[in-house]
């Protein structure tokens, strides 16, 4: 038995080393999948020689996951949209608050800075700053489907078997608005909400005869859309830039009744260990000249003044297809989810999955 | 005296590797999958124990639909390893000679070389309607336009298949191996044919292999991931998706956790139950083979 | 149809071929009904391929095999009513005794209680009428054995081939097992066909011995013949022990003569088998060890015989072996040879003594060397 717990203490003993070696050289990002262009990791070590920056690339909900997991450790910096970082904070503990004199809040675009600061106040204390945003939306080939237009279209029969979609949240919302409900502002009487997530259930079964498949990743999307295998779906804005780029045919759509639109953020993990670091990297990513070749990564528009300016050409041109002045003002900017509210949308989301609709 | 204790501390230094393994990484975490699963949550923040998350389980028939999709599946890709595994398994430990085994035993293990996603994304080039297969049944002229063979359950078993074929032909071949030549001939010389020699020698000698195989291969697909998420359909449901929806999708653990102990359950009745069918243990078929 | 099948296997100028090595070349034989035959050969003679023709394993090149008069050629294993006992048995462990006998039985489609009956039986006639539920790995070596051949008997084969299923056994219970061998083949009254590499098995059991040497049969016979009479310097080397020579004939008159070895002995012999040995013929003599016999120098007894052949020697070694005892002689020339004495514990020959040997020309059986014939 001695033995044994001889072991477990050398083992303890060699884990926490690690980690206390790892500290101070070390910027831990969790981020989004091209968040981190390698361009960008270069130049940022350059300047700063004494950081070694390491990237692991997740997902809204695998980044809550992973820091729960841990209570907040094992990453230094975490870019979570604006939306989900209200409820994890509050219900897990995950972040710690941000020290905002060390962020060059002048460079951001008030309005954006002030919505994120409205949506990860938590007792005065602020979790999160802009770091990009985006929107979700339609996207569709012109020559094939001219007149996909609404999330509506999407289940339009004339389309039927060359549509997709991604079975998460966001087509529930795209569809709620569609039928002309605010889910939104539904947030605050989870009953009322709950009415509206069973509607649209309905609607996404019946109309699951129409999809060809559920897409999983922007590969997959990519790779049905350019193929011609589908010929309209619901994406995010930048997989629909990236596509633009090779097929200018296929264009993004903002729907009829508002493109979904997104913040993704800057929001340090509780037991993070070079908060230094991560506000160095936060300022370092928001100057003009990375801004750019931040944009040409992630195909997102920075939430820095004249951001729009700062698009790579091939994006901007795509971004001009896409959005009027007045697709912009309809823009919807995804609302806090209150704690209970992922686990309702994902009953839909399983019961819409395992109905045999066609 | 001395040399006694010695002796068994030399036993405890070799068996400790083991006992850790086994209690940190298999035994802890499942104690820990267990209490999490009987949480309740009343409130953020606030749990209380409970079975609340097994009743969520049996209440919903999404779920236990899904669980016996998964399970009733499994069977089939086990059922199906067995039937294209059997015989590759009785060419190589019967038939071949070592050079050509050597080969084929690479070639089963060559899908293992590459991770799943690839795997599953290799599938996707072929079966998609704009795919190698597709294409080339429009160019031959046998379809008129393209096929879609991927976003179905096929497509799901086809793939799953592939990727534990390896696991299912290495205990056959092990145990068919270890048969006497003899044996078969003295199946046929005493009068038997073919599918007597089969079904009588053959077949039950190989019994170990076969359980064993099917065991691990019924174990692994019922836990996969990747390849019925990518290669199934708009309906192809699968149980670890569930959990992986619970645990990640909508932050409920306890739910994940029940459902996690709920797959560990099925699956270990389900190989209890082709135990006792079979008439194998587990010590003489996992173990020997 | 044959008129006769009297013989219930007959191989005709049977022939395998594996590419281009011949394993079985052009061989002939037939077995009367009722008898045990032997094939003896050393390993890598083609017995086995041969017994695996018989069987239907392989397919002969060229020849034909009957079975009671009708040709087996092209019948797959399972149809030949011909049955096999393997080397290592090969009974089924899956199987508890009555299955295994059971099994053939099964495949002839026999009914449940006739099989009952029939497994009973023959359980009763190799005397082991209690051993129906036990599982294989709880028999002895022995109890196995007779369990394979009863799981061949039960089918009432025409022929039981029987491929050196003593060779596993140690060397007691091989003993043993020779005898009982031979008592079951009585009792069954079925023709046997042994397989060995061991003489002593072929010669204890067999009714005859067919000799096989590189896919031929040198001779077939009974063992007395090849023992006594071998017709083949390989036949006269390979069955029992024996003392040989090389050498030169000096004189001769076609039958028996003179002969001057390579050591520079001359020794008087008889040509074996009828042949005519000429004059200059390379030869080689061999004599068994049983028919020298060992003199004193100081001694006065004579031999009385015809002992036209003798040869003096100093006792090298004593091979103590109870009745099989032997001597080693070293010759004047520094050879070695090999005499059988009859030790009583009392005044017997000691290494160092000088010795005659003496030995008659009727036992120093001579034949035309191979590479000179």
């Amino acid at each position: 038995m001695r033995i044994k717990t001889t072991v477990a203490g050398l083992l303890a003993a060699t884990m926490l080393g690690g980690m206390g070696s790892a500290q101070a050289e070390t910027l831990r990002l969790l981020t989004w999948g091209s968040y981190a262009p390698e361009a960008l990791i270069e130049k940022f070590e350059e300047e700063y020689p004494d950081i070694d920056v390491e990237v692991t690339f997740s997902n809204n909900e695998e980044m809550i996951a992973k820091l729960r997991a841990t209570g907040g450790a094992g990453y230094d910096l975490a870019q979570p949209s604006h939306d989900r970082i209200y409820a994890a904070q509050f219900e897990y503990d995950i972040y710690k608050p941000l020290d905002l004199s060390k962020i060059n809040t002048d460079a951001m675009q008030a309005k954006l800075l002030e919505g994120v600061k409205e949506n990860t106040t938590i007792d005065g204390e602020v979790y999160a700053v802009p770091h990009q945003w985006g929107t979700s939306g339609l996207m569709a080939d012109k020559t094939k489907a001219p007149d996909l237009k609404s999330w509506g279209d999407l289940c339009d029969p004339q389309y039927k078997g060359r549509t997709s979609m991604r079975l998460k949240r966001t087509i529930i919302l795209g569809m709620a608005y569609e039928m002309g409900e605010d889910p939104f502002a539904a947030y605050s009487d989870l009953e009322k909400y709950q009415g509206i997530l069973d509607k649209v259930s309905e609607k996404l079964i019946e109309c699951k005869a129409n999809i060809k498949a559920y897409w999983n990743s922007g590969d997959d999307l990519t790779a049905m859309m350019l193929s011609g295998e589908i010929v309209g779906s619901e994406t995010w804005d930048s997989t629909a830039y990236k596509i633009y780029d090779q097929n200018p045919d296929i264009t993004f759509v903002p729907p009829s009744t508002g493109a979904l639109a997104w913040i993704d953020t800057f929001a340090i993990p509780r037991k993070g260990k070079a908060d230094d670091a991560a506000y160095k990297w936060i300022n370092f990513v928001l100057r003009p000249e990375n801004v750019t070749i931040m944009s040409a990564s992630t195909g997102a528009i920075a939430s820095v003044k004249g951001a729009k300016d700062l698009l790579p050409e091939d994006k901007k041109a795509a971004v001009n297809a896409a959005f009027t002045d007045a697709d912009i003002d309809n823009l919807k900017f995804f609302a806090n989810i209150p704690p209970g509210v992922e686990d309702m949308e994902g009953r839909a989301l399983e019961k819409i999955k395992a109905a045999t609709g066609g | 005296m001395l040399q006694k204790d010695f002796k068994r501390l030399t036993l405890y230094l070799l068996f400790a590797p083991f006992a850790l393994w086994i209690i940190l990484l298999i035994i802890l975490p499942h104690i820990g999958m267990v209490a999490l699963s009987l949480r309740e949550k009343v409130a953020p923040r606030v749990y209380e124990f409970g079975f609340a998350n097994y009743l969520d389980f049996i209440n919903e028939p999404i779920y236990w639909n899904t669980l016996l999709r998964t399970g009733s599946m499994s069977l089939l890709v086990t059922a199906l390893a067995l039937i294209i595994g059997f015989p590759i398994a009785y060419y190589i430990a019967k038939l071949a000679s070592n050079r050509t085994r050597g080969a084929l035993f690479l070639l089963c293990l060559i899908p293992l070389w590459v991770s799943d996603l690839i795997r599953a994304f290799g599938w996707i080039l072929l079966l998609r309607e704009t795919g190698i297969i597709s294409s080339f049944l429009v160019w031959s002229g046998i379809a008129g336009q393209p096929i879609e063979f991927l976003y179905n359950d096929a497509a799901v078993i086809v793939g799953l298949v592939y990727t534990v074929m390896l696991f299912m032909i290495v205990p056959l071949v092990s145990t068919l191996d270890g048969m006497d030549n003899s044996m078969i001939e003295a199946g046929y010389n005493l009068g038997g044919n073919g599918f007597t020699v089969l079904r009588k020698i053959i077949v039950p000698y190989a019994m170990p292999g076969i359980v064993s195989g099917c065991i691990v291969t019924f174990m692994l697909t019922a836990g996969s991931y990747l390849t019925p998420i990518l290669l199934g359909g708009k309906n192809s449901s699968w149980f670890t998706e569930q959990i992986y929806n619970q645990f990640i999708t909508r932050f409920n653990w306890e739910a994940g956790a029940a459902f996690g102990i709920l797959l560990l359950l099925f699956t270990s009745v389900v190989i209890w139950l082709g135990l006792k069918l079979s008439g194998q243990t587990l010590a003489n078929t996992v173990a020997k083979s | 149809m044959t008129t006769s099948p009297m013989f219930d296997l007959e191989c005709i100028n049977i022939a395998k071929s594996f590419g281009a090595f011949r394993a079985v070349k052009d061989v002939s034989f037939n077995i009367p009904s009722g008898s045990f035959f032997s094939i003896l050969g050393p390993s890598g003679c083609g017995k086995t391929t041969l017994m695996r023709m018989i069987a239907g394993f392989e397919e002969p090149t060229g020849g034909d095999i009957q079975i009671k008069g009708k040709s087996v050629l092209g019948t797959p294993p399972n149809k030949r009513n011909v049955k096999m006992v393997f080397q290592h048995l090969a009974l089924f462990p899956m199987m508890n005794v009555f299955e295994n006998i059971a099994y053939g039985l099964r495949c002839n489609g026999v009914s449940n209680s006739e099989i009952k009956k029939k497994v009973h039986d023959v359980l009763e006639r190799i005397a082991l009428p209690d051993v129906a539920e036990r599982e294989i790995h709880q028999l002895s070596g022995g109890q196995k054995q007779r369990i394979a051949i009863a799981r061949c008997m039960v089918l009432d084969p025409d022929v039981l081939l029987l491929d050196e299923p003593l060779g596993a056994l140690d060397l007691k219970l091989r003993e043993q097992m020779k005898i009982e061998l031979k008592l079951l083949q009585h009792q069954f009254n079925t023709t046997f066909v042994y397989i060995t590499h061991d003489q002593s098995e072929a010669l204890v059991m067999s009714d005859n011995v067919a000799i096989m040497n590189q896919g031929r049969f040198e001779q077939i016979g009974t063992p007395q013949e090849l023992y006594h009479r071998p017709s083949t310097a390989f036949v006269a080397g390979f069955v029992g022990d024996s003392n040989r020579w090389s050498g030169k004939v000096k004189t001769s008159d076609g039958s028996g003569g003179k002969v001057a070895t390579e050591q520079g002995l001359e020794m008087a012999f008889t040509a074996a088998h009828g042949e005519t040995i000429r004059e200059g013929t390379e030869v080689d003599i061999f004599v068994r060890p049983e028919f020298i016999h060992t003199v004193r120098k100081t001694g006065s007894v004579g031999t009385g015989e015809a002992a036209d052949n003798s040869m003096d020697g100093v006792v090298d070694s004593l091979l103590f072996n109870g009745a099989n005892s032997r001597v080693l002689v070293r010759s004047a020339k520094g050879e070695l040879i090999e005499a059988d004495v009859t030790l009583t514990g009392n005044d017997d020959v000691k290494p160092g003594e000088e010795v005659s040997l003496v030995w008659s020309s009727k036992q120093a059986m001579c034949f035309a060397a191979q590479g000179a014939s």
